[in-house]
């Protein structure tokens, strides 16, 4: 069993998240999308931390999900209140910084 | 083909299939639900890679915690709400595709590159501290506590974060009971209305319940299907 | 004592021109003043000059330092010996009589202050030429004259034909300026000093190349300032000034600054027979020239300055004979000086009877009207064709000598030229004077006030007088002898033969002139279909089509393609450049559509390009 395996998934995984990002207009789901390329990170750091024979990957990966923990509270806040204004969850719509 | 690779395979392809659910689907919720699934097939994954706290810790706040708030907010949104999948920027699609190929290729060039590393292994670190959780503690307390500080004040923060953006003004006082009951007696309908259902005389949403002297009560109905008395029951499409 | 020739004219001119039209009721008066005491400080300066022997006549006045730069050393110095005394007497004597003759002449002017000032300084200006003692500071007072003749010529400014005729003589003057530059550089890298004495001590030790190319130089200076072959055509345009401004400059003085030149540099033209020989074609190309233009020129001022031109062209002949002909040359320029100036200051006599009209055709039978001017321009007239014993005859009769003692051709170039000079003069004088009156309407010619009648009585006597005087009394040969050399006399032809020969030929030609002109009536307007000749002598020899199409069109062209590349190539590369960024930074901006997910899509392209690096780097 190569170990390298999860590193290709946790790769895999990102470029899916990344697609998603790039291509759904819904608030919600590009933010799923950002979740999904935290997870693979998180992934890649606990195989590298079995890999290596140290904890040091999981302590890391231990902080990644606090922080993206962080961070889904404050931008789903944001996106609490751009709805209550625009009536509208499209990441389109907020282009106002066009040429 | 031990019992690792044959995990490790189904739940891969699973989490995949996960991951490719949350960028197709039409609807939000659907989307949720397939990240959720493929966050639960993740945390099988970190028990297989000997992290057992990091598995746990990804249900119980990742799924548990972080995807409901997602699915609260989607609520808040409009659960119906469903995207149309047309493309509305000029080649965004294409490049996007490109983009991801080619990152996914690099990656996956570059991990492959490498000669396959040999597995130290876990499993004498976990038995050095006397467990996986005493581990990882040793290590969050001792020597990542300057990271651990910083963020727990990273946490406080988003909180206060979320309730300054969540909040609504509050531009009239807020009514009194003494005030709520006299506006009820001035205007007439000092009970509250029978909930839905009470009075019903068929299963549709647009009946109107009938008065006791027979004739239909259009306060029952809810106020998109309120109709002037005078004219007949109508529809009103809001 | 010596700058006080030069200093009165000048202050004169710039007391009036400073002085504004505050200075305009006594300007004229004022300029003639300044003016005739400068002719009266030449007199007493030629009376000292007489009083010495030969050998010390010639008194060299040094004023100051002027150009002081390592080996190139020019004092601001004058030179006052018996050719510039001669020239002296003639600039402010006959210049004299031409500012009292403006005074009544420009009466009706508005600028006349104006006027004298120009003159002032063109006095000065001309006075500074000849009394230079180097040729740097002779190429001062050459410009100074190029300047007043420019102002003078288009003293009329608003008249578009004026300016344009003074733009002209300034430009084909520059054109000669060239040559006298590089005849002044030539001269200190050769010689390695531009003093008139220097040049002539040293003349002999240089190359003779190098002394071939200063002689054509100056030579092409001359050409410039007195409007010889090739750069004759700005003297008939100049008849736009005033008259009296065409009799002093362009008949008596200024246009004599030429034949000056080569007369002063004799030390180069001695030495370089290639030089000398291409003097005496040039002189002789344009006495012809000039006598073929004057002969179909209906405008009175116009026939006399093509006269004037085939004078010069005498005068240029006769100094390029070498040291035979120098004192012929200047005795000819000192004659001329005084016959021709009469003849303008008559021309412009009878333009003021009849309303500034130029056109001869509307003259006729003006002898019984302006008996003092028919007078006086029949004097002139008689001396500028070479009846004895008018001026004329002892002078041209002289330079005819010399020529055929050089060379057959040369000599009946000039003798040709003699004739052709008695035709357009006889024809000039009987349309003039002769015949039936073709006055135009309104138009009651009278004669001119004595301010303009005295100075042209004086000048008639000159004319009458002047040539035996200085033949005979003065004995100009030795006079000039100490300064010019001397010239051998065995190559002159006898003169028992051809003074009756040329007087046959003079005769030929005005006879001919007055059975076509005054016998017939004279057509009030100019007959169209003429021959070829007379068509090509009304152009002026095509000399203004030749310039324009050798010169004028190419440059223009030039120019014109130029300003094009200028416009499109050079403007256009810079607008150029400056579009394309515009372009550029106007399709990069759409870069910034307002869409995140654009903006993130350049962000996984950024990420894609560190990780391509890394691998490239890792690999």
């Amino acid at each position: 069993m190569n170990p390298n395996n999860y590193l290709v998934l946790a790769g895999i995984l990102f470029t899916i998240g990344a697609f998603g990002v790039l291509v759904r207009r819904n608030a919600i789901i590009v933010f799923m999308s950002v979740e999904m390329m935290l997870n693979a990170a998180n992934l890649a750091f606990a195989a590298a931390s079995r890999i290596t024979g140290t904890l040091d990957g999981q302590v890391v990966a231990f902080f990644v999900m606090v922080v993206a923990a962080a961070e889904v509270v404050v931008g789903l806040a944001i996106i609490v209140t751009i709805f209550r204004t625009r009536r509208s969850a499209s990441i389109d719509e907020a282009n106002l910084l066009k040429y | 083909m031990n019992g690792e690779s044959v995990v490790f395979w189904v739940t891969a392809i699973f989490s995949v299939v996960g991951a490719l659910g949350l960028v197709v689907s039409r609807k939000a919720v659907h989307s949720a639900l397939w990240v959720a699934f493929a966050m639960v097939n993740l945390a099988i994954l970190y028990f297989m890679l000997e992290a057992p706290f990091l598995a746990t810790t990804q249900i119980v706040v990742y799924t548990g915690a972080v995807m409901m708030l997602f699915l609260f907010v989607l609520m808040i949104v409009g659960v119906d709400s469903s995207d149309s999948l047309i493309e509305t920027i000029k080649g965004q699609r294409a490049i996007a595709i490109v983009l991801g190929l080619a990152f996914g290729v690099l990656i996956i060039v570059g991990i492959t590159a490498t000669a396959s590393p040999t597995v130290i292994g876990l499993v004498n670190e976990n038995i050095g501290y006397g467990g996986n959780v005493q581990g990882l503690a040793h290590l969050i307390f001792g020597r990542y506590l300057l990271a651990f500080e910083a963020t727990s004040a990273l946490l406080i923060t988003a909180v206060l974060g979320a309730m300054v953006l969540a909040h609504r003004e509050r531009w009239a006082p807020r009514k009194t009971q003494s005030e709520l009951s006299r506006e009820r007696t001035r205007s007439g309908q000092v009970t509250p209305l029978p909930n839905p259902g009470v009075l019903a005389r068929s299963n549709s949403v647009d009946t109107p319940a009938l008065l006791p002297d027979g004739t239909p009560a259009q306060a029952s109905l809810p106020t998109q299907f309120q109709s002037n008395p005078d004219d007949g029951v109508k529809e009103v499409t809001s | 004592m010596t700058a006080a020739l030069i200093g009165l004219p000048l202050l004169g001119a710039t007391v009036l021109l400073i002085g504004g039209r505050r200075t305009n009721t006594w300007g004229h008066l004022f300029a003639v003043t300044m003016s005739a005491s400068a002719f009266f400080v030449g007199l007493g300066t030629f009376v000292s000059m007489l009083g010495r022997p030969a050998e010390e006549r010639a008194v060299n006045q040094h004023l100051f330092d002027w150009i002081n730069v390592g080996s190139f050393q020019v004092p601001f110095a004058l030179h006052i010996d018996q050719l510039s005394m001669a020239f002296v007497l003639l600039i402010t004597g006959v210049g004299t009589l031409i500012h009292i003759y403006s005074i009544g002449y420009m009466e009706h002017d508005a600028n006349r202050r104006k006027f004298f000032a120009y003159l002032n300084l063109f006095i000065a200006a001309m006075l500074l030429l000849v009394l230079a003692d180097n040729y740097f500071l002779l190429y001062v007072g050459w410009e100074g004259v190029g300047l007043a003749s420019y102002l003078l010529i288009s003293f009329w400014q608003h008249k578009p034909s004026a300016a344009v005729a003074g733009k002209k003589a300034f430009v084909v003057n520059r054109v000669g300026d060239v040559g006298l530059s590089l005849a002044v550089m030539l001269m200190f890298t050769t010689f390695g000093t531009v003093t008139f004495d220097g040049v002539a001590a040293s003349a002999g030790k240089a190359s003779s190349t190098s002394v071939t190319w200063i002689g054509l130089a100056l030579l092409l200076a001359a050409c410039g300032k007195s409007a010889q072959f090739p750069l004759q055509s700005w003297l008939l345009d100049a008849m736009e000034g005033p008259t009296p401004v065409s009799a002093l400059i362009h008949a008596a003085t200024m246009v004599t600054a030429g034949v000056y030149l080569i007369t002063r540099a004799h030390a180069i033209f001695d030495l370089s027979s290639t030089a000398r020989t291409a003097v005496v074609v040039i002189g002789a190309i344009t006495l012809l020239l000039g006598a073929f233009i004057g002969t179909a020129k209906d405008d009175i001022k116009k026939g006399l300055a093509g006269s004037t031109m085939s004078q010069i062209g005498y005068m240029i002949l006769a100094a390029g004979l070498g040291p035979v002909g120098y004192a012929f040359a200047i005795f000819h320029l000192l004659t001329h000086g005084m016959f021709k100036a009469g003849l303008f200051l008559g021309a412009g006599s009878v333009m003021h009877g009849v309303h500034d009209d130029v056109n001869m055709r509307h003259y006729g039978a003006l002898r019984n009207v302006m008996k003092i001017t028919y007078a006086t321009f029949g004097l002139g007239f008689l001396a500028i064709i070479g009846i004895p014993p008018f001026a004329g005859f002892w002078s041209k009769d002289e330079i005819i000598s010399a020529a055929f003692g050089q060379n057959f051709i040369v000599g009946l170039a000039t003798l040709i030229g003699a004739g052709v000079t008695a035709f357009y003069m006889t024809r000039m004088m009987t349309m003039t004077f002769f015949g039936e009156a073709r006055w135009q309407d309104d138009v009651h010619p009278h004669e001119s006030p004595s301010t303009m009648t005295v100075p042209m009585i004086v000048l008639a006597v000159g004319s009458v007088f002047g040539g035996m005087a200085l033949k005979f009394i003065g004995n100009i040969d030795a006079w000039l002898e100490p300064v010019v050399g001397h010239g051998d006399p065995a190559k002159e032809v006898s003169n028992t033969v051809l003074i009756p020969v040329t007087l046959g030929v003079v005769l030929l030609g005005a006879g001919y002139a007055w059975f076509k002109y005054g016998r017939r009536p004279v057509p009030l307007v100019a007959p169209s279909n003429v021959r070829l000749l007379t068509r090509a002598a009304r152009a002026d020899a095509y000399g203004d089509a030749l310039n324009e199409a050798i010169f004028m069109r190419p440059g223009q062209y030039l120019t014109r393609s130029l300003v094009w590349f200028d416009s499109k190539a050079v403007d256009g590369s810079i607008v150029g450049l400056a579009s394309v960024i515009a372009g550029v930074s106007s399709q990069g901006r759409k870069l910034q559509n307002g869409f995140a997910r654009s903006y993130a899509a350049t962000m996984l392209g950024g990420a894609v390009l560190i990780a391509v690096i890394l691998l490239l780097v890792r690999l």
